[in-house]
């Protein structure tokens, strides 16, 4: 058994205080989880600290919290790991961001949560008819949903959603995973609306920055932002050209990389919205939009993010590295599928060879690795058993 | 003051099954839960849900197998229902969206489970509990406009017309602190068992049987309460669930010699036979010095044998239990195991439509004794036991609504005040009593000590003074909160009252069963005892009256007790 202080923000509605910190020492042993450190001290200290919880086996997703500064689920946070990363030695926890405090460590989950998984429309419109017995349905596609499936709704991505932050009326991270759970399922019968809705929504899918955060917080591997890319990539499957230039952003971007080994940044904004070549510029909608952008290039110039030579010759790497770059296009494009890495290791025990096993296995510790955010704690890749 | 055809108090899948066939029969629903409906135990059932839908397999077969299971205190009137109908469940279930494991031919694909003849177990990797009711909770969000949602209500009593009909309840917004009644034509309980009686337990921190006592307290039989089972494998660490599927999927038991015991015990099924079995040969290696791990207190579950891709893939949850809560990578390394309290086969006594003796009062799910689990319940029938019975419940309920005027109980008002003023009194009491938390920690305890596996005349006489003592202590048990916003610490001082009820059931019952009989072993009566005890036992109280013990037969329709063997 050893000590732990926990530094808890607490806050009483009805008492007309601002929000304020009360410290709890408690004793358990290092690997039980920050819940039940503040499950000892409301125990036996003070019964009036609330925190929402139950399974303390992160199933249920009760119990999203800030813990220094990070989000994640108390129960799934072992104390002494929780010291080490502390500032002072002292655990700090706090309510989850991007929510409204109900008390304490509590927060209004349905005002911004469930509401967004509201906007998704997020249950299955079936594909008629509907047949007698199962829908006969690949068992790749269940496994791929399956990662959607996993999320316990306990608002992790929620709160640590960076675009969240800045627009309030992003669908964010846990409703666009849900709508992925519907667009990949084959017997959804309105994947072309879910994703023509989704992409022509100014707070859509597109309005995710791909800062990862998300992918770091989840505490089952649902990785939101991958499921956000992939409703992305199935859009531009179906050829859905938003009004938001989302879909054309996405294809400048990956020409510019592939022409140029890295992105040509003063290429981009023209491409987006004239049209993905060196005439887009010409485009008169790219024209409103280089005229409407002109202060933000201005600023660009004067803090020289940006040189007048590198706006207009784009970056320049060594050939080798181009022609490397250009091979990963190849070897990516000429495949007849898209590989998506998943979480649940599709397959099945018969073809378990030794390369396949080894590729596979890769897949899972890149979901592990995500799951914990901590790349170099994966076990080393084994051969078959 | 809200009126519905049919109120349901519990979200998990019994509720949300019961609220969806309710509003699909036209009645208006309410359903009402002490936390959101996915935060509900069920979210935890892993390894999946039986049903005899392959052209092989007969529902028959599957009845057998859990009349079997319930070592024949199972009604078989209510277990064939169950059997018949899950087939089309498990088609439901797909046709809304449940994301089942799919074969290489990209259908239902089954997982073996134990004490099951044929695999039959239904699932998505194992996490089948929690993608059965994310799902059932789409649907509820389909239905917004047909069903109202009461989340984070917290239920203090069931409310009674001057017939003794039950016509609604009194709640507490956990929000705001607000009470109010709650009128219906008919109430369903599906509110879950009270496995936080017991200390370890696999059962979340809202599993404090509340539905069971608030039944209890107005006079509805609670029937095989001592029927509490003990899952073979759960982490010795913190006594957190590890799925049968993982045995299901071929894992070993090993004792500390190595050795795999169970081909003493059951030597056709081994790992597979029923609960009961697995859970009493463990203890029977740990009590005769052959358990492993430090103190030799555990057995070692080894998945090693198990294909790492398979076991990545279908066993995902646990592999991230094991290294999360046990610091075991349990794809190369066996996990220390016990076994611990899961799941309680009683509860309020129905028949096969849910009803309880109480007119308008329905129970579904695990707070209510069908009784299709008898003395044990196979894995993988709990989901469906939920579900089938769910839907039988709302469908039934808003049947009987039809033919019924809307109550308006004379009674309400007071029983509102009564709560209000208990609630209020409970905030008031003085700092001398015991704390709350330490009286449930000693509860669990005791329960765990003597109520376990093995069982005893004196041990379950000393853990009856216990807990007749711990409700003496309950009631002037204090707590810090005195606020109105979500006051946990007064709703869990209502729980540990609702807990020591339940335990006190299963402490008397226990008692009164002299003989052994699936999760009940008496080292004092090892045998099963048919002359005597091939019958029920029910546990009723009339006001604040002692409880009072009476029988009730078992339905036996096709198959004889013969002696079990795995």
């Amino acid at each position: 058994m050893s000590e732990f202080t926990l530094r808890l923000r607490r806050y009483d509605p009805e008492s007309g205080q601002a929000p304020y910190w009360a410290e709890y020492t408690v004793d358990l042993e290092g690997h039980r989880s920050v819940l039940e450190g503040i499950l000892q001290a409301k125990g036996e200290l003070d019964g009036s600290i609330g925190i929402r919880c139950s399974c303390r086996a992160a199933i249920c997703g009760s119990c999203g919290v800030l813990i220094n500064g990070k989000t994640g689920l108390a129960c799934h946070t072992h104390l002494d790991k929780a010291a080490r990363h502390a500032k002072d030695g002292v655990i700090e926890v706090e309510p989850m961001a991007n929510m409204p405090v109900i008390k304490d460590l509590i927060v209004d989950m349905d005002a911004v949560h469930w509401k967004k998984i509201q906007r998704v429309t997020p249950w299955l419109i079936n594909k008629e008819p509907i047949p007698e017995r199962e829908y006969i349905a690949p068992h790749e596609s269940m496994v791929d949903i399956t990662q959607s499936m996993a999320c316990i709704q306990c608002g992790a991505c929620v709160s640590s959603c960076l675009s969240l932050e800045i627009d309030p009326l992003f669908v964010g991270p846990a409703a666009l995973a849900k709508a992925y759970r519907f667009v990949g399922d084959p017997r959804d019968a309105q994947q072309y609306e879910r994703l023509k809705d989704l992409a022509e929504d100014p707070h859509g899918m597109y309005d995710c920055t791909h800062c990862f955060s998300c992918i770091e917080a989840c505490p089952k591997g649902v990785a939101p932002m991958n499921q956000i890319m992939r409703l992305r990539r199935v859009a531009g499957d179906h050829e859905i050209v938003d009004r938001n230039n989302g879909h054309r952003h996405e294809a400048a971007f990956a020409t510019l990389v592939k022409g140029y080994g890295l992105l040509h940044e003063a290429e981009l904004l023209p491409r987006s919205y004239g049209g993905d070549s060196w005439f887009g510029k010409f485009h008169p909608a790219a024209g409103q939009e280089l005229l409407d952008s002109l202060p933000v290039i201005t600023r660009a110039l004067l803090r020289r993010k940006v040189t007048p030579k590198g706006a207009l010759l784009g970056h320049k790497i060594p050939k080798d590295d181009l022609a490397s770059v250009q091979r990963i296009f190849d070897a990516v494009e000429s495949r007849d599928e898209r590989d998506e890495l998943n979480l649940y290791i599709s397959g099945y025990d018969e073809d378990d060879t030794g390369a396949q096993d080894a590729g596979a296995g890769g897949q899972a510790h890149a979901g592990n690795a995500a799951d914990q955010g901590q790349p170099g704690q994966t076990p080393e890749e084994s051969p078959a058993r | 003051m809200p009126a519905h055809d049919v109120l349901i108090i519990g979200a998990g899948l019994a509720g949300q099954r019961a609220a969806l066939a309710a509003a699909d029969a036209g009645a208006t629903v309410a359903i009402m839960s002490k936390v959101h409906p996915v935060r509900s135990h069920s979210v935890a059932a892993a390894g999946g849900i039986n049903a005899a839908l392959n052209p092989e397999d007969t529902w028959e077969s599957h009845a057998f197998d859990t009349v079997k299971g319930s070592d024949y205190l199972g009604d078989q009137d209510a277990i064939e229902i169950m059997a018949r109908e899950a087939p089309e469940e498990i088609l439901h279930l797909e046709h809304i969206g449940v994301t089942f494991h799919r074969n290489e031919h990209g259908e239902l694909g089954t997982r073996a489970f134990g004490g099951a003849s044929q695999a039959r177990t239904y699932y998505v990797a194992d996490i089948t509990g929690q993608a059965i009711l994310h799902v059932l909770y789409e649907q509820l969000m389909k239905y917004s406009d047909r069903v109202d949602r009461y989340e984070e209500w917290f239920t203090t009593s069931l409310v009674q017309d001057e017939d003794g009909a039950c016509v609604g309840c009194v709640a507490r917004d956990i929000r705001t602190g607000a009470m109010e009644v709650f009128t219906a034509k008919n109430v369903i309980l599906a509110s879950g068992g009270c496995g936080q009686a017991f200390k370890p337990t696999t059962n979340g921190l809202i599993v404090t049987g509340d539905g069971i006592s608030q039944a209890y307290r107005i006079g509805a039989p609670l029937m095989d309460m001592e029927m509490v089972q003990y899952h073979p494998t759960t982490l010795v660490e913190n006594g957190f669930l590890i799925t049968e599927g993982a045995r299901g999927e071929g894992a070993h038991l090993l004792n500390g010699d190595g050795e795999r015991f169970m081909e003493k015990y059951a030597p056709n099924k081994l790992e597979l036979a029923s609960r009961d079995v697995v859970s009493r040969a463990e203890q029977t290696e740990i009590n005769e010095g052959r358990g492993a791990g430090p103190d030799g207190a555990g057995i070692y579950l080894d998945v090693t044998v198990v294909p790492r891709k398979r076991t990545l893939e279908a066993l995902r949850e646990i592999v991230n239990i094991g290294k999360d809560f046990a610091g075991v990578d349990i794809t190369r390394d066996p996990i220390l195991i016990r076994p611990g309290q899961h799941y309680v086969m009683g509860g309020v006594k129905t028949d096969a439509h849910g009803a309880t003796p109480i007119p308008g009062l329905y129970a579904a799910g695990e707070v209510a004794c069908v009784s299709v689990h008898g003395g044990n319940r196979l894995g993988a029938n709990s989901l469906l036991d939920t579900l089938i019975f769910g839907k039988r419940a709302g469908m039934h309920a808003a049947e009987r609504a039809r033919a019924m005027a809307m109550p308006a109980p004379k009674a309400a008002g007071a029983k509102l005040r009564e709560d209000v003023a208990e609630i209020d009194a409970i905030i008031a009491r003085p700092r001398t009593g015991r704390r709350i938390s330490a009286i449930k920690t000693e509860l669990g305890e005791a329960m765990n000590r003597y109520c376990a596996v093995f069982r005893d005349e004196d041990g379950l006489r000393q853990g009856l003074e216990i807990v007749k003592r711990l409700k003496e202590e309950a009631a002037t048990a204090y707590v810090d909160d005195r606020g109105t916003v979500f006051n946990q610490d007064v709703l869990g001082a209502i729980e540990l009252g609702y807990m020591l009820d339940c335990a006190e059931a299963i402490v008397l019952s226990a008692i009164e069963r002299k003989e052994s009989r699936g999760a009940q072993f008496r080292t004092d009566f090892p045998e099963r005892n048919d002359d005597e005890w091939l019958k029920h036992i029910n546990v009723t109280t009339n006001g604040g009256d002692d409880p009072a013990i009476s029988y009730s037969p078992v339905t036996i329709t096709r198959w004889q007790p013969e002696e079990r063997k795995y």
